[in-house]
């Protein structure tokens, strides 16, 4: 899917997404010409759809998970069915802390998914040098990871 | 006046989704993955409640007992039977790296199933929009399978059995997905009508490219009565491997096994 400014005859670009928790996905794309923006919704439907393929709209910034569309997206998986492998975790660079509030909101995940999720806003933070996960930078690694439903 | 709009194609800037990139790395992973691989063997039928599973499940044990290495991804989501036919061991899958671990099962098969993930006795169910879940729920399933092949540490391996599902879709999907077609192992009942849906099915696999290595006939001597196995060989030119009774001896796994 691409999209043309149709008076300027240019290619618009990604500009961001957005995943207002609702089952939609808004993104936004900008011609590089005159700048006019538009946005792309998609209903609950059209977004399961993309998200089963495997891709992110805006590309992805951090690599795909093992099993990450199984992970994300079977909703009968038993809470206990993944064991991260701490040994590899512990070979990187000391984790972010997490504060109460987002550990909470972690806590709502179910636990089939919760370990893979963990793991990737761990690695955002540690990406983007930030040193507490909150839940603010949940909802910005959210947005800009492309992360329906988690 | 209509707009001159160009086409898809015309537009060839950058563009930061890579969509078409994004496919393309999946294939390479599957690709990667599979590359230690000897052979990845394709258990279909194209009908259910034939034996595919039984079949699949000690031929691999056959091989394992023979000193082969082999693994076993069950590709029937829905209705998956291979980790019970194995006597897998319970527990989590670990996460390691950019690989789930299989589990390593009777004979030292190395195994792959839904029946890993999902709750005891839940369907395979998806989150998320369920109306109209026809649309997505295929997509669904196919990235599923893709995730299996790429995403299990399976290593080097003699042998990779598919257990592929009853009907002929998610065959499509898997040869689709592979570097190369797999190789077919087809099982029958001896019965005309078993005959008519797996005849279907090596037509598609024939059609798609994959070779064929033969018919194992199963639940041969008992109520079910007819030449299906016979029959579909000397229209395939392909061999009948082995015939199956109820109670199978235990040197036959050993037999088929070393055919292949």
């Amino acid at each position: 899917m691409k999209f043309l400014c149709v008076e300027c005859d240019r290619q618009m670009t990604f500009e961001e997404r957005q995943l207002p928790g609702d089952g939609t996905l808004a993104v936004a794309f900008v011609c590089p010409s005159c700048g006019r923006k538009v946005a792309m919704l998609t209903n609950p439907m059209e977004t399961q759809l993309v998200s089963s393929l495997g891709v992110v709209v805006g590309g992805r910034t951090v690599p795909e998970q093992p099993l990450e569309a199984v992970r994300g997206t079977v909703a009968t998986g038993r809470s206990d069915a993944f064991h991260e492998d701490e040994a590899r975790a512990a070979a990187k660079p000391a984790w972010p802390t997490w504060s109460a509030e987002a550990q909470e909101r972690l806590g709502k995940v179910p636990g089939f998914v919760r370990g893979m999720v963990k793991r990737i806003y761990s690695e955002y933070a540690r990406d983007h040098g930030i040193a507490e996960i909150t839940v603010a930078v949940m909802d910005t690694a959210r947005t800009e990871l492309g992360l329906e439903g988690m | 006046m209509p707009l001159n709009i160009r086409t898809y194609h015309d537009l060839t800037e950058a563009d930061r989704s890579g969509l078409l990139g994004q496919v393309g790395a999946q294939r390479r992973r599957v690709a990667d993955r599979m590359a230690p691989i000897g052979r990845v063997v394709a258990v279909m039928s194209g009908k259910g409640g034939v034996g595919k599973s039984f079949v699949t499940a000690n031929l691999a044990r056959a091989w394992g007992r023979a000193g082969r290495s082999v693994g076993l991804l069950d590709a029937d989501l829905n209705g998956p039977t291979s980790a019970r036919l194995l006597e897998a061991p319970k527990g989590p899958l670990v996460v390691s790296g950019d690989a789930v671990q299989p589990a390593v099962a009777a004979d030292g098969v190395r195994l792959f199933s839904m029946a890993q993930i999902l709750e005891e006795g839940r369907p395979l169910a998806f989150r998320g929009e369920q109306a109209e879940g026809f649309i997505w729920r295929g997509a669904q399933e196919a990235a599923a399978l893709r995730e299996f092949l790429a995403d299990v540490a399976w290593g080097p391996l003699d042998f990779l059995l598919i257990d592929l599902p009853p009907g002929l879709s998610r065959f499509s999907e898997l040869v689709d997905l592979l570097p190369a077609p797999p190789a077919v192992l087809t099982v029958t009942i001896p019965t005309p009508e078993s005959g008519d849906a797996v005849r279907r099915a090596l037509r598609a696999a024939v059609e798609r490219g994959a070779p064929l290595l033969g018919i194992v006939e199963n639940m041969t001597g008992g109520p079910y009565q007819g030449d299906a196995g016979d029959s579909l060989a000397r229209e395939f030119g392909t061999p009948v491997l082995a015939r199956i009774p109820f109670n199978p001896p235990a040197t036959l796994w050993a037999d088929l096994a070393a055919q292949l």
